[in-house]
C-alpha cells in the first residue's frame, strides 16, 4: 500500500503551512519516500535491504544510558555527592598520578567522575522517560482527536501546537528559574509542556491520512462507534510513527535536559546531571579537561545512538524500504 | 489570500497573548512579587513604591492589564541589576551582537548547509553521500554546550589559534558562529538531500534526462527549484532558533549579546529583563512564522486562491 507512505507528507506539509511545513520525523528523514526502481545504487540498496539491527548504538544506549541507571548504586563504590577532599582532582587512571580506584578521575570536590556519570544516566533516564510519557500520551490524544474530527477541534489543537511550539522555552526557564528557582519538578514540566506538541502534530497529519482510507470507511459502514474506529484502526496506523518519534525525541529530551542544567535551569546541583557536570568542568578546563570531556561524550554517544535507532526503525517499520524495493 | 494572511496574524497574537499571561502569571502567581522580583534589601519606602507601581493593591485582571498596556510601550520597568537603565534599554544594547552571530549563523546554515546536502542528493551513495550524513547526525547529536567548551580548550587553549571568548575582532566571531550554525547545517542538509532525491524520482525529472540534458543541469536547473520550496520553510524554525536560542553559545562564548544578558539577568534575579526578554523572543518568533506562513501560501497556489489542499 503506497498510499499510506505517500500523502501523509503531503497532508502535514500542505494542510499545515502554519507549521513551517515538512514534520518533525521528516525533517529528521533521510529516506526518500519515492524510491526510483530505475537508478543503479548497488551498495545502497545492499546496505538497505540487509536492514541490520544497529548494534554499536543499542549497545551503547543499554549500557550508558539503561543499565546505569538502574544499576549504578550496585557499580560503584562511591558516593555521587560527597567525595574526599584529599581526593581532589585526580586525573584519569591512564594519566600520570591517576589511580586506579578513579577510573575517570574525580573533580574539584574529590568526587569520582565516573560514578557521577554512572548516577547521571539516572537523571537523564528519568526526565526523558517521564517527558516522553507525557508527551506521548498528551501529544497522541490530542493529535488523534484532531486529526480524526477536523473542524474546531482541529483548529484549536493546532493553534495550541503552534503556540506551544513557538515558546521561548530556554527563556521561560529562566524566567522559572529566576522566579521559583530550579527542581527536578520544573524542568520535568518545562520539557513536557513543549514536547506533547510534537507527537500532536505529527499524529494530527497520519491521522488526516488514516482517516480517508478504505477500512475506516467500511468499519464506519459496519457500525462501528468512534472511539472503536479510533482505537482498533486508526492507532495501530499511527503506532509505528508514535515508536520512530518517541525514539527520537528521547534524544531531544536529554539534550534540552542537559543544556538547561548546564544553564543552571534544570537539575539542582549537587545532583550529577551530566549537563552540570559539563558546567562545573568549564571553569577547570585547563587543568582538569577530564571533568568536561566525559559527561559531555556520554550525552553525544547516547543521543548519536538513539537517533542511529530511531532511523533504523523508521527504514524497517516502512515496509517500501525494509523490503528493499 | 488576505484571508489566509489575516488568520495568521490573528494566531500569532492569541500566541503572544498566551506568552503575556504565562509570563505574567509566573511573575504573580508564586507567591507576593516582592519578594520574588524585589531586589533583597529594599526599603518600606521603595516598597510602597513598588506597590503602587505594579497596582499590587487591584485585581489580577487589572494587574495583567497594566502590564500588557506597558509591554505593549515597551515599558518592563528599570532593570535590577542596573538601576539607571530600563529592561528595554539593557536588552536595546546587546541585541546588535546577538544579531551580528545569527547573521553568521543564517549565512553559514545556508551557504553550507544547503550545497552539502544537495551534493549529497546528487551523488547518492557515494563516500561524499556517507559523510555529509555523518555530519548531519552528529551536528543533530552534539550538546552544543559541550562542544564549544571543547572548542575552545582545542583551538584557543591548545592550538591558540584563535580567541578564547569575548567579542574582540573577526576571528571571535568564527568559533560561536560555526557551533550555532551546526544545528542549522545539518537540518538543511539533511532536508535537502532528501527532498531532492524524492524529485529527482519524479516523471519530469526523468523525461529532462531523456531529452539528453545533463545530469547536473537536471540537479540544479528542474530537481531544485520544486524541492527547495519545502526544506526553504522549515528554514523559518531553524532562523529562529539561531536568533533565540544563542543563550547557551552566548553563555560559553562570552559573547555579549541577549542570551548572554537573559542568563546573567536570571542569576542576578533581574525579573524585568528576563520578562521583557521572554516576550521580545516570543514575538520575534510569531513573526517569523508569520513570514513563513505567507512565504508557503504564496507560493502554494492552493492555499494562495482559497481553496482547500486537496486530500
Amino acid at each position: 500500500m503506497s498510499f499510506r507512505r505517500s500523502t501523509p507528507r503531503l497532508l502535514t506539509a500542505r494542510e499545515t503551512p502554519s507549521l513551517s511545513g515538512g514534520s518533525e520525523v521528516d525533517a529528521l528523514s533521510d529516506a526518500p519516500r519515492s524510491d526510483d526502481p530505475d537508478r543503479p545504487r548497488r551498495k545502497w540498496s545492499r546496505r538497505r535491504r540487509g536492514s541490520r539491527l544497529p548494534w554499536v548504538p543499542l549497545f551503547i544506549i543499554v549500557f550508558v544510558l539503561i543499565l546505569p541507571a538502574i544499576l549504578a548504586p550496585w557499580l560503584t563504590p562511591h558516593d555521587p555527592l560527597r567525595g574526599e577532599l584529599g581526593d581532589r582532582l585526580i586525573p584519569p587512571v591512564w594519566m600520570s598520578g591517576g589511580d586506579s580506584e578513579f577510573l575517570l578521575g574525580t573533580d574539584k570536590q574529590g568526587r569520582d567522575v565516573l560514578t557521577r556519570i554512572l548516577y547521571g544516566a539516572r537523571i537523564s533516564l528519568i526526565v526523558s522517560a517521564v517527558a516522553i510519557v507525557i508527551g506521548t500520551v498528551v501529544g497522541s490524544t490530542l493529535g488523534l482527536l484532531a486529526g480524526f474530527y477536523g473542524g474546531i477541534i482541529d483548529r484549536v489543537v493546532s493553534w495550541l501546537v503552534d503556540t506551544f511550539l513557538s515558546l521561548p522555552v530556554v527563556l521561560l526557564a529562566l524566567v522559572i528559574v529566576s522566579a521559583i528557582g530550579p527542581s527536578f519538578i520544573t524542568i520535568i514540566s518545562i520539557i513536557s509542556v513543549t514536547i506533547w506538541a510534537v507527537f500532536a502534530r505529527q499524529i494530527r497529519g497520519e491521522t488526516l491520512s488514516v482517516r480517508e482510507s478504505d477500512y475506516v470507511a467500511r468499519a464506519r459502514v459496519a457500525g462501528a462507534s468512534d472511539l472503536r474506529i479510533i482505537v482498533r484502526h486508526v492507532l495501530p496506523n499511527v503506532a509505528n510513527t508514535l515508536v520512530v518519534l518517541a525514539t527520537l525525541q528521547v534524544g531531544v529530551v536529554i539534550l534540552e535536559e542537559s543544556s538547561l542544567s548546564f544553564i543552571g535551569a534544570g537539575i539542582p546541583r549537587p545532583q550529577p546531571s551530566w549537563g552540570v557536570m559539563v558546567a562545573d568542568g568549564r571553569e577547570l578546563i585547563l587543568s582538569a579537561w577530564w571533568l568536561t570531556l566525559f559527561p559531555g561524550l556520554a550525552i553525544l554517544l547516547v543521543v548519536l545512538s538513539l537517533n542511529l535507532v530511531g532511523d533504523w526503525l523508521r527504514d524497517f517499520m516502512d515496509p517500501q524500504t525494509r523490503q528493499g524495493r | 489570500m488576505a484571508r489566509y494572511a489575516l488568520l495568521s496574524l490573528l494566531r500569532g497574537m492569541l500566541t503572544l497573548v498566551a506568552v503575556s499571561i504565562a509570563v505574567f502569571s509566573l511573575s504573580r502567581l508564586t507567591g507576593d512579587p516582592r519578594d520574588v522580583l524585589a531586589p533583597e534589601n529594599l526599603g518600606a519606602e521603595d516598597e510602597a513604591a513598588l506597590t503602587a507601581k505594579w497596582g499590587l493593591d487591584k485585581s489580577l485582571m487589572e494587574q495583567y492589564l497594566s502590564f500588557v498596556g506597558n509591554a505593549l510601550q515597551g515599558d518592563f520597568g528599570p532593570s535590577f541589576k542596573y538601576p539607571e537603565e530600563t529592561a528595554v534599554s539593557v536588552i536595546a544594547e546587546r541585541l546588535p551582537k546577538t544579531l551580528e552571530l545569527g547573521l553568521v549563523g543564517v549565512a553559514l546554515t545556508l551557504g553550507v548547509g544547503i550545497p552539502l546536502g544537495i551534493l549529497a542528493a546528487a551523488r547518492r551513495g557515494s563516500w561524499y553521500d556517507r559523510a555529509a550524513r555523518g555530519l548531519a547526525l552528529f551536528g543533530q547529536s552534539v550538546p552544543e554546550f559541550w562542544l564549544a567548551i571543547m572548542m575552545v580548550w582545542i583551538f584557543a587553549v591548545q592550538l591558540a589559534w584563535l580567541p578564547t571568548s569575548g567579542h574582540t575582532g573577526w576571528q571571535s566571531i568564527l568559533m560561536p558562529g560555526i557551533v550555532m550554525a551546526l544545528f542549522g547545517v545539518a537540518a538543511m542538509l539533511r532536508l535537502f538531500r532528501s527532498s531532492l532525491l524524492e524529485t529527482l524520482g519524479t516523471e519530469y525529472v526523468k523525461l529532462a534526462r531523456l531529452k539528453g540534458l545533463s545530469r547536473s543541469r537536471v540537479v540544479w536547473k528542474h530537481a531544485l527549484k520544486p524541492g527547495a520550496i519545502g526544506p526553504l520553510t522549515f528554514f523559518g524554525s531553524v532562523a529562529v532558533r539561531l536568533l533565540t536560542g544563542a543563550t547557551v553559545v552566548e553563555i560559553v562564548f562570552a559573547w555579549p549579546g541577549v542570551g548572554l544578558l537573559a542568563y546573567e539577568a536570571a542569576n542576578a534575579r533581574d525579573f524585568p529583563v528576563v520578562q521583557a526578554l521572554a516576550l521580545m523572543t516570543s514575538a520575534a518568533i510569531v513573526l517569523m512564522n508569520l513570514a513563513v506562513d505567507l512565504t508557503y501560501a504564496w507560493l502554494d497556489p492552493r492555499v494562495r486562491l482559497g481553496q482547500k489542499a486537496a486530500v
